[in-house]
């Protein structure tokens, strides 16, 4: 739906108009329209693939600023697990979080902590009789998001369990109010720091039915340097780190799902893997697994573009962080684990129009689908983008909704204006 | 619209590496039409199995896809070895597939009957030596 709120902008001043993002973009949400992109709101799945492509840096993420956090007396960091794996010879994640203490924070809640319990949860979920199976993780705002547009049929198979981020965003609020009497429920301000732009829209827009928890989410690397000032490395810090080896685990592909204990699960990064993924789901060819992580960035949330450090580097330093950490901290007696709080799940998700459908009529999609196809033979079929298209097909779906003309074709173009009423055989 | 929308597809028994691309190109063009996702699923089921088995035990063919306002007809079109027993080849289980092919997950014997289940009706016409050709009718109700 077109008043889903988005996080990936585009500086049209930097801007050249080059067929780079229309190329990667995996939902075909982009067009080149008088020398620059335009972005299809009701397609973009905020995924940042065109963030990274662009050779131009004229597509920006947009997060908020760490000032838009002194309207609340209270101030809480959730930092993610990426955000550890950011800083060289770090072998303690307290520095981090002492450093968040020091640029301001009252309180830092651990996303990884969070995970930890949904780790747990997703391990009872999954014994739950009558769920369908495999199930999804709904941990990446832009899988559930890329699910409701393109494979409809799996949104049952969706995990109804919040993520880690609210989870944690959730427990911090709860914490503030118990150790501070005085204090009130608006008092309280929630930070997210976030690898990525996915988060920034999915707490602008929620799911359905729910709202989410968190009131900013500002980027690691807009908070990078700030924060490495702050981090000192004397020995006299609160230790405050409350996470374990699956915690921390989560920022990188295969970290939720390796959790649940169970051989029978997929995990798949990357957009482009990710889609052939479900494709496959789809057609009922994956069979026998349990559970699917999926993550749209390469190597999982390390790979988010507003991180700075490369993925695999990232990744790395986690496992040197995990190595020495106690499997799980979320301190769960056997029994309480066996019951999932009503606080971690959620009702509904959002339903979106599927995008790829042409009309609403199947008899008008059909008639135009026909035209679609005709008129596609008729292009030169080389994919070169200079329509300001993705390719042919796209090009010619764009004509025969309304939104194109044939003219923009540089090699075709202007041939023949009325080649949509010649009978041209494909 | 009484004439049928039709998708034509050459699937290349040399390479099996794009084995399965048609029945996601026909997925994606009915969801552009705007089916519904269960005629959509059984579709591109009944096709990736017919497909695969192009691939696999006839060296290719050719795949039609027939969109009529009430059904969807597939035809599958090879010129390979042909089928000796029908009856045989449509029992769950019965494979003719190497152990290579197996290796690669194939092979359970399962295409067929699945493509059966999937579809409202299947025809078989095949003569070995000449060739296989399967035809499968999903009605859109
Ligand atoms: N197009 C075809 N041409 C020749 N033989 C075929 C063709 N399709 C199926 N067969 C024969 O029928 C048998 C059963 O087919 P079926 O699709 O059910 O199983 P499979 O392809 O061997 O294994 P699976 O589909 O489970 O991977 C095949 O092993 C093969 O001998
Ligand atoms: S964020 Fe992803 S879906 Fe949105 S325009 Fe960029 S590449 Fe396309
Ligand atoms: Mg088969």
């Amino acid at each position: 739906m077109n008043d889903y709120q988005h996080s990936v902008l585009l500086d049209v001043n930097k801007c050249t108009g080059c067929t780079t993002c229309l190329k990667h973009c995996p939902t075909e949400a982009i067009r080149i329209n008088n020398g620059h992109a335009v972005i299809n709101d009701s397609r973009c799945i905020d995924c940042g693939e065109c963030i990274r492509n662009c050779p131009h840096s004229a597509k920006k993420a947009v997060s908020s600023r760490l000032e838009s956090m002194d309207r609340f007396k209270y101030k809480i960091a959730l930092p993610a697990p990426t955000l550890y794996g950011q800083f060289e010879n770090l072998d303690d994640v307290d520095y981090v979080l002492d450093g968040l203490k020091k640029i301001g924070f009252d309180d830092v809640f651990e996303v990884s902590k969070a995970a930890e319990l949904v780790s747990a949860y997703t391990r009872t979920y999954l014994k739950t009789e009558g769920i369908k199976k495999p199930v999804i993780s709904s941990a990446c705002p832009v899988i559930v998001r890329l699910i409701g547009l393109r494979f409809p049929s799996l949104s049952g198979n969706i995990i109804h369990m919040l993520p880690p981020m609210e989870v944690a965003a959730y427990l911090a609020r709860q914490r503030a109010l118990d150790n501070n009497p005085g204090l009130k429920e608006e008092d309280i301000g929630v930070c997210f720091i976030s690898p990525c732009p996915a988060k920034v829209s999915y707490v602008k827009n929620g799911f359905a039915d729910y709202k989410s928890q968190v009131d900013e989410v500002i980027s690691i690397s807009d908070i990078y340097f700030r924060l490495i000032n702050e981090m000192s490395h004397g020995s006299d810090i609160e230790s405050l780190s409350e996470s374990g080896i699956i915690g921390i685990g989560w920022a990188s592909s295969g970290g939720e799902a390796s959790a649940i204990f169970n051989e029978r699960y997929l995990a798949a990064d990357g957009i482009e893997n990710v889609n052939r993924v479900l494709d496959q789901l789809e057609n009922g060819n994956i069979s026998q697994l349990e559970f699917i992580e999926l993550n749209a960035c390469p190597g999982g949330c390390v790979g988010g573009v507003m991180t700075v450090q490369n993925p695999f580097i990232a990744k790395a330093r986690l496992q040197a962080l995990r190595h020495g950490l106690p499997v799980s901290r979320n301190n769960l007696t056997k029994e309480q684990s066996q019951y999932i709080p009503d606080s971690y799940l959620f009702n509904e998700l959002p339903e979106y129009e599927p995008i790829s459908r042409l009309s609403g009529s199947i008899a008008e999609s059909m008639r135009m689908m026909a035209d679609i196809q005709k008129l596609k033979s008729s292009l030169p079929g080389i994919d070169c983008g200079a329509c300001g298209a993705p390719n042919c097909r796209a090009f010619a779906e764009d004509i025969i909704r309304g939104n194109a003309h044939f003219v923009s074709c540089p090699i075709k173009g202007n041939e023949s204006v009325t080649v949509k009423e010649n009978d041209i055989d494909g | 619209m009484s004439e049928p929308l039709v998708f034509h597809y050459d699937i290349d028994g040399e390479d099996f590496i794009s084995a399965g691309q048609a029945s996601i190109q026909i997925k994606k063009n009915l969801r552009r039409i705007g089916l519904s996702p269960e005629v959509i699923r059984r579709v591109s089921i009944a096709m990736y199995e017919g497909e695969i088995n192009m691939v696999i035990h006839a060296k290719g063919g050719t795949a039609d896809v027939m969109l009529y306002e009430d059904r969807i007809e597939i035809i599958l079109a090879d010129k390979g070895p042909g089928i000796s027993n029908i009856e045989e080849a449509m029992q769950e289980g019965f494979s003719t597939a190497s152990d290579t092919i197996r290796s690669l997950g194939f092979g359970a014997g399962m295409g067929l009957p699945n493509m059966k289940r999937y579809s409202d009706k299947m025809t078989i016409d095949t003569t070995v030596g000449v060739g296989t050709t399967v035809t499968m009718v999903i009605n859109i109700t």
